[in-house]
């Protein structure tokens, strides 16, 4: 259904050479290239992080094992943990946003296009800034090293003596340089959403998914800010000789775990909340049916995003703050479940009385329903203070946000790529080849991180090289490291479902999946304009209005 | 030395330790560290909030799941379903009140569970009586201090059985040497983060004898891995003639004497003490009753005379990036030093 697209853009595509088609990338400013370039640099470093897990996993499939030397094997915790959350996630993430907003708000591109490029570009830089430490890390001591201090980096072990050589600051320039590109695409996804919305779309008509962006780049300010600003004083401490968290000096190393974890934790939903918004647009239309209780699903992640700000130091629950502290931030920690409760009831409820389409889109997104209450429960679990006491730290957290980040991120990031890449790309991914892409990924997922939960019960804690036997810990930590062989078998039938679909995928028409928000209003892939016409909206599913003039949403709303 | 020779002592101390040598053999297997077999009421204390907030989270996850099985399982697009999508239904107050307020309601359980809980393990002191011990974390072991016996010791926490009827808790106060650690012995108590310049408090009340185990929760740097705690509650008359063994100098037995002289001799004594010698260092861990620990390296060795030789010859290989350096001696050298190790107990 192509309502409001002009001209087709076959004309413009086809023959050109590599040369002015590589010019064309590096220079653009067209959201939708500048969100393909984010995608696909977030999922090659999806492929490099995987594979530092993948290793990790072997040196601790069983106990004793002197695979890999203990520094490289602290490198390649730090270098994953980093990774994931900066160069994976974010990146994917707000190419996403790049992408949809836009064009779900009928506009023709974001606020500042020129300052978007720009803010890619401070995050391809600062991702290899940070990967260049593997050349150069040591500097003039030689030899290359990537960071080993752990992803949250914590003071001291993070001053120049107990950190040699310049792993530490590439950690450090490359996340700052990277978090500025973020915050400056923050800026401009606000800036957007709040003055170039279509004729008619009011907030409370504003997919949801716009809305989770909306907030999601409040979080991202509040929380790179301070984030930058401890990094600039941690590279102070380190090149200039400051001591703001170094205690030989006066110093302090608790005021860094709560700088960083003030920025940790509302990054925790930064990642996040965009995957509820693609569930929250993917699981109505393969439901059939329309978002059940569009205002209080606002409300609950408006809510998630104020909470998520304060409730930082339920990571340092083991520091020892007085009690009355710990006990509001268990407080507030668990309150956080209740609106995440909410949009879990909303998805179902809008399940219920539907007719489920069980294409790959939304088996991605009914595993992540099913999952990432998992993630919840065991989130609410940690923030009761004495139990945390017992398992932070240990692989029982690792298992929780694992749970948390790849059944929820990681699985809604694949939903959205399988729902959206038709329009993306005009060509549909292969559905079989999804499906075992998907039963793979999920079965290698739960077989790797069920054991975390359990060698964390039995008192096995994160980040050591190696363990001895003797604990019970051996038997979890296999079945673990076999998870992640079905897990790579996984991610293959993606990569191939991608090229294949990429060359010769069934071609794609303006709204494949009979959809109702306005990028499916447009061709696939859209024109550089997106919309010949402003388009005018008068419900929050502007397509169901013109499918179903006899029932529209303005009269229910 | 010349070149040459340093070399052939190069090779002969890699000789010594085979390269790609195995692993270092486990210490003493098993090791229950379970959260589920506490020892203390410390522990148990959380275990019991455990058990409360996974049945609590269990009864939420299966409403859920079943939930979401049976909207898969009743709403599946039916073969034969119109081309009519199904009714709309876009909210429904009632509904989303219920399924607000009871979220709500579960919070404020747990809240108060949570509450509860930190507020017994944050503002219980320990009775006056507790036993002091001033545990100093360091890259990577552990060194404890009895204040009231004057011991100083390494990695093995030794204390007594605190008899239920007069109570003698365990009071751990926390310091770090370099960087953030945490004590942390699952079967005893939660764990606490060690700071440098910054005193943190822990006390658990032993109740059973045993052993129990434990290591660095904290990530550390190169071998927090290898930063095990070894915690042995003795019966109150053996812990008392453990303390007597460790108030005393170390031992001189002849058998040990040539290898006596050359741990003075060399940098051994810059970084290690032995009560009774010149050898004070604070760098590593005291070796004046060495023998009466079961460890060596903070549990990444049984200590057993093959062990040793190991450890001595080249500690990089056993442990690599620990602060303790090869010390370059002859093979003879080395039986000799092991030899005096083994007088010290």
């Amino acid at each position: 259904m192509t309502v409001f697209t002009g001209e087709q853009r076959g004309a413009v595509g086809g023959r050109r050479s590599w040369l002015v088609e590589l010019h064309g990338w590096l220079t653009t400013v067209d959201h939708k290239r500048i969100a393909v370039l984010y995608i696909v640099s977030g999922l090659v470093f999806l492929l490099v992080a995987g594979t530092e897990a993948s290793l990790m996993r072997l040196q601790l499939a069983r106990p004793d094992q002197h695979i890999l030397p203990p520094e490289v094997f602290n490198r390649l915790f730090t270098m994953h943990g980093t990774t994931m959350i900066f160069l994976v996630g974010m990146p994917i993430l707000l190419g996403a946003a790049n992408f949809l907003v836009p064009l779900m708000i009928g506009a023709r591109d974001l606020a500042f296009p020129r300052l978007n490029a720009f803010g890619y570009w401070l995050f391809l830089f600062g991702a290899l800034l940070l990967y260049f430490s593997y050349i150069g890390g040591m500097g003039v001591y030689g030899a290359g090293s990537a960071p080993d201090v752990g992803w949250f980096a914590y003071s001291p072990l993070t001053q120049k003596t107990f950190s040699r050589g310049h792993s530490t600051d590439y950690w450090i320039l490359g996340i700052l340089i990277s978090g500025m590109g973020s915050m400056l695409t923050a800026i401009n996804l606000i800036t957007t959403i709040v003055t170039m919305r279509c004729r008619g779309m009011t907030f409370m008509r504003m997919p949801l998914f716009c809305w989770m962006m909306l907030v999601t780049s409040v979080l991202v300010i509040c929380a790179f800010a301070p984030l930058t600003a401890a990094q600039i004083m941690l590279l102070f401490d380190r090149q200039l000789g400051s001591h703001f968290f170094d205690p030989e000096h006066a110093g302090s190393s608790v005021l860094w775990q709560h700088l960083f974890w003030f920025f940790g934790h509302p990054e925790v939903y930064i990642l996040i909340l965009p995957t509820f918004g693609f569930i929250s647009e993917i699981v109505p239309v393969f439901s059939r049916k329309v978002l059940f209780g569009y205002p209080l699903m606002v409300m609950a992640s408006m809510l998630i995003g104020f909470v998520s700000l304060a409730v930082w130091a339920h990571h340092m629950f083991a520091v020892g703050m007085v009690a009355p502290l710990n006990a509001y931030f268990a407080w507030a920690s668990m309150l956080i479940a209740v609106p995440t409760g909410i949009k879990i009831f909303n998805w179902i409820a809008t399940m219920y009385g539907g007719q489920l389409r069980f294409q790959t889109p939304m088996l991605f997104a009914t595993a992540f329903v099913a999952m990432f209450t998992i993630g919840g429960l065991t989130g609410v679990m940690l923030a009761v203070a004495p139990f945390d006491l017992q398992v932070t730290d240990s692989y029982f957290v690792v298992g929780h946000f694992h749970w948390v980040l790849f059944s929820g991120t990681l699985f809604g990031i694949f939903g959205a790529v399988y729902y959206w890449f038709p329009k993306v790309t005009g060509r549909m991914l292969s559905e079989r080849l999804g499906r075992w892409h998907f039963w793979l990924i999920l079965t290698g997922f739960i077989v790797t991180f069920t054991p975390m939960l359990m060698s964390g019960f039995l008192g096995m804690p994160r980040r050591i090289y190696t363990y001895q036997t003797g604990h019970g810990w051996d038997v979890w930590n296999l079945i673990s490291s076999l998870g992640v062989l079905v897990q790579i078998a996984g991610m293959l039938f993606f990569v191939l479902n991608v090229i294949v679909s990429l060359a010769k995928g069934r071609r794609a028409d303006g709204d494949p999946w009979d959809a109702w928000t306005l990028e499916w209003a447009t061709s696939s892939p859209p024109a550089p304009y997106n919309f010949a016409e402003e388009p005018v909206v008068a419900s929050r599913r502007p397509l169901w209005d013109l499918k179903h003039p006899e029932d529209p949403d303005t009269e229910y709303e | 030395m010349g070149p040459t020779r340093a070399a052939i002592r190069v090779i002969e101390s890699a000789m010594a330790v085979p390269a790609g040598s195995s692993p270092p053999a486990p210490v003493c297997p098993p090791q229950n560290t379970s959260i589920f077999s506490p020892a203390t009421e410390q522990a148990a204390r959380i275990t019991e909030v455990t058990w409360l907030v996974i049945g609590i989270c269990l009864l939420i996850f299966v409403v859920v799941e079943a939930l979401l099985v049976y909207a898969i399982i009743r709403y599946r697009r039916r073969r034969d379903a119109g081309p009519h999508d199904p009714p709309q239904v876009y909210g429904s107050g009632p509904i989303e009140l219920a399924w607000t307020v009871v979220p709500i309601l579960i919070v404020v359980v747990l809240g108060l569970v949570a509450t509860r809980g930190v507020f017994s393990i944050d503002t219980e002191h320990p009775p006056p009586h507790a036993l002091p011990v001033s545990v100093i974390a360091h890259q990577w072991w552990w060194e404890f201090r009895y204040p009231d016996q004057g011991i100083v010791t390494a990695n093995e926490l030794v204390v007594p059985l605190s008899d239920p009827d007069e109570p003698r808790p365990i009071a751990l106060s926390l310091q770090s040497a370099d960087v953030v650690h945490s004590f942390w012995v699952p079967r005893l108590a939660g764990k606490k983060d060690v700071f440098p310049h910054r005193i943190n408090t822990i006390w658990f009340d032993p109740t059973t004898a045993g052993v129990y185990h434990g290591q660095c929760s904290e990530y550390c740097g190169r071998q927090h891995a290898h930063m095990l705690i070894l915690v042995r509650v003795l019966p109150k008359p053996e812990w008392e003639q453990w303390v007597r063994a460790q108030q005393a100098p170390a031992a001189e037995v002849p058998s040990g004497a040539a290898g006596r002289e050359i741990f003075l001799s060399t940098a051994c004594v810059k970084c290690h003490t032995v009560r009774g010698t010149p050898a004070d260092g604070t760098f590593a861990p005291d070796l004046t009753h060495l023998q009466s620990r079961t460890t060596i390296a903070a549990g990444t060795l049984a200590n057993t005379h093959e062990n040793l030789l190991r450890w001595v010859t080249d500690p990089q290989q056993v442990k690599p990036g620990c602060n303790m350096p090869a010390m370059q001696l002859r093979p003879d050298q080395i039986e000799q030093v092991v030899a005096y190790l083994e007088t010290l107990h």
